[in-house]
């Protein structure tokens, strides 16, 4: 086992979103190096959205991602399966050994040694011999393995999936975990968006439950109780395009006001957004999530809607 | 049967000019004509065949019948309606098969307004369905020369443009080649309507890239596979059809086309990959 360097990420009063309403609405958190990471939330919390900010191809509204994240050679990231053009005549071989793009980039020819890493790869999610089917005739679970195999080539401190378990059967489910954990004993960062709560319970350690703004942030028994979850079933899903501006990331006036949130409607659910009383876990090792008042940014971003 | 193959070859210089254009057509418009179909942009290239249809017009109208003049003017209109109907597609609520279609509708109208005010119905013809058989060196070298960058320019871009069709959401997170290997793409494929134009017209010029890809699809299963019979596809059926047309005294172009036409037809119902025949008879099944 080759030991790995993952850098830790921190997350600075992050807000992400789509046309200036937040997704991921001042997130404010630290992924410990080698940290097993589940990301959990109701549909429309802002999950993908949060990964598509770690890998850089959603550029914040308000706040900042820094350490190692952000950057191409340090992330490897499994979209959802449904990303893929699986009629395309590759094979299974082309597809895994696109993992290898790091080393080879675009005109790098592949040698004997790359063929062997890419036959270890499948071997290691149990697709040996598969090399030259074609990705359309894989099933599902055997599509997100190839996937996997791909990961491992990319060899990448930083390891981002998104709903990697989704449609996909237990033993599948087992095999990629095991595959999952020795990543993490590498010391590598394990990321997580996942729907299936017994999963995160049984297998991640470390869990952040979001509705667009983080509820729990700590160790999953800790997080996933049922009074957060009961709290994340609350967010109310629709963009309200007459919601006011947010202050919590002041333009252009440093007043101080921005740091009260009270006169925010938050809609039904009584959530609250801004963070000051939630049941944040502190002072947990690995992953965790501070409360922490925002400052008035200094970088002049455009303002996001509240809601 | 001999004298019938080779005769017109060995007799007349149009012919074996005309011989050597459908080479470089088809060598070029195999591998381009394989990426655009798994792209599902067919009928992108359709549309951009016609818009540079004005370009080569207003040029035509200034110049007269200048092959340089024509070409660089067409290569300028196609750049200049792929990037604005992309531009458009994402400024707008448009997708983009909508702002070509439209964007291809006006130049066509608009080219063929032009050539018909300034020449004859002669002209017009030449414009709308080319003149493989009146293939001048300069045009000729011309053809091959952007049949050379184009096999030059996809095996140097070939794994970016396929991964970007396989999988652009990983493409993304590994490279920034993806948006600029698309681009080269889009230039490789108006340079090669401009060559098919001077070839087949403005109608057919898109016909080398698309009809021997998609009847390509029923005879391989992989990529590469696709390509050479794609390849073959379109000089065999090239070929058929210059042969025909000299024999039968019809159209060259048409013949041509209708030749790849005829191919495509025959794959789709006797293919040995997904087609008609192949996905009704189940077969004898196997253990395992």
């Amino acid at each position: 086992m080759k030991p790995v360097r993952a850098e830790p990420i921190i997350l600075d009063d992050l807000t992400l979103g789509y046309d200036r309403h937040p997704a991921v609405h001042h997130l404010t958190g630290r992924i410990e190096p080698g940290a097993m990471l589940a990301i959990v939330g109701p549909n429309g919390a802002g999950k993908s959205t949060l990964l598509k900010g770690l890998i850089g191809e959603l550029r914040p509204l308000g706040g900042r991602i820094s350490g190692g994240a952000g950057r191409r050679a340090t992330l490897a990231y499994v979209p959802q399966k449904d990303g893929i053009d699986v009629s395309y005549p590759v094979s299974v071989f082309d597809l895994v050994a696109m993992g290898l793009w790091e080393r080879r980039g675009v005109f790098g020819a592949f040698g004997r040694r790359d063929g062997g890493a890419v036959s270890e790869a499948l071997g290691l999610v149990g697709l040996s011999g598969f090399e030259r089917r074609a990705v359309g005739t894989l099933s599902g679970g055997q599509l997100q393995r190839a996937l996997f195999a791909r990961v491992s080539l990319q060899d990448a401190p930083v390891i981002l999936l998104d709903e990697p378990f989704s449609a996909i059967d237990n033993a599948t489910m087992d095999d990629l975990m095991t595959l999952v954990r020795r990543w993490s004993e590498e010391g590598r960062t394990v990321v997580a968006v996942l729907h299936d709560l017994a999963a995160v319970r049984a297998h991640f350690p470390q869990t952040l439950l979001m509705a667009r703004h983080a509820i729990g942030w700590g160790r999953t028994a800790e997080v996933l109780t049922p009074d957060n979850l009961a709290r994340a079933r609350g967010m109310t899903e629709a963009f309200d395009d007459e919601a006011p501006f947010c202050e919590a990331n002041p333009v252009g006036h440093d007043d101080g006001h921005g740091h009260h949130h009270d006169h925010h409607d938050h809609g039904p659910g009584g959530h609250h957004g801004h963070g000051h009383d939630h049941p944040h876990a502190h002072g947990h090792d690995g992953a965790q999530g501070q409360a922490r008042k925002p400052e008035p940014a200094s970088n002049a971003q455009a303002p996001h809607r509240h809601d | 049967m001999i004298d019938w193959l080779v005769g017109p070859f060995v007799e007349f210089a149009f012919m074996r000019r005309a011989l050597a254009g459908i080479l470089a057509l088809s060598l070029a418009g195999a591998p381009l004509g394989v990426l655009l179909m798994l792209r599902r942009m067919s009928l992108t290239g359709d549309g951009l065949s016609h818009a540079i249809l004005p370009g080569t017009a207003i040029a035509y109208a200034l110049f007269g019948l200048s092959l340089w003049h024509m070409t660089v003017g067409g290569f300028l209109a196609g750049g200049a309606i792929v990037l604005a109907a992309g531009v458009m597609a994402r400024a707008t609520v448009l997708k983009e098969d909508a702002t070509l279609a439209s964007f291809y509708l006006i130049s066509l109208a608009l080219g063929v307004l032009i050539v018909s005010l300034r020449g004859s119905n002669v002209d017009l013809m030449h414009f709308l369905f080319g003149s493989v058989l009146a293939l001048d060196d300069p045009t000729l070298t011309l053809v091959a020369a952007i049949a050379s960058l184009t096999l030059f320019g996809l095996a140097l871009l070939w794994r970016p443009l396929v991964l970007d069709g396989v999988d652009p959401g990983f493409l993304r997170t590994v490279s920034r080649s993806g948006a600029p290997s698309y681009f080269a793409f889009m230039i490789l494929l108006v340079l090669n309507l401009v060559a098919g134009f001077h070839a087949l017209g403005t109608l057919l010029a898109v016909g080398f890239l698309v009809l021997p890809a998609v009847t390509a699809r029923f005879w391989a299963r992989d990529l590469n596979g696709m390509v050479l019979v794609a390849g073959i596809v379109a000089l065999g059926g090239g070929v058929a059809g210059l042969l025909t047309s000299y024999h039968a005294s019809v159209p060259t172009g048409p013949a041509m086309i209708l030749m790849l036409g005829v191919a495509f037809l025959l794959s789709v119902f006797l293919g040995p990959v997904g087609s008609v025949l192949a996905t009704h008879r189940a077969g004898r099944h196997r253990t395992g």
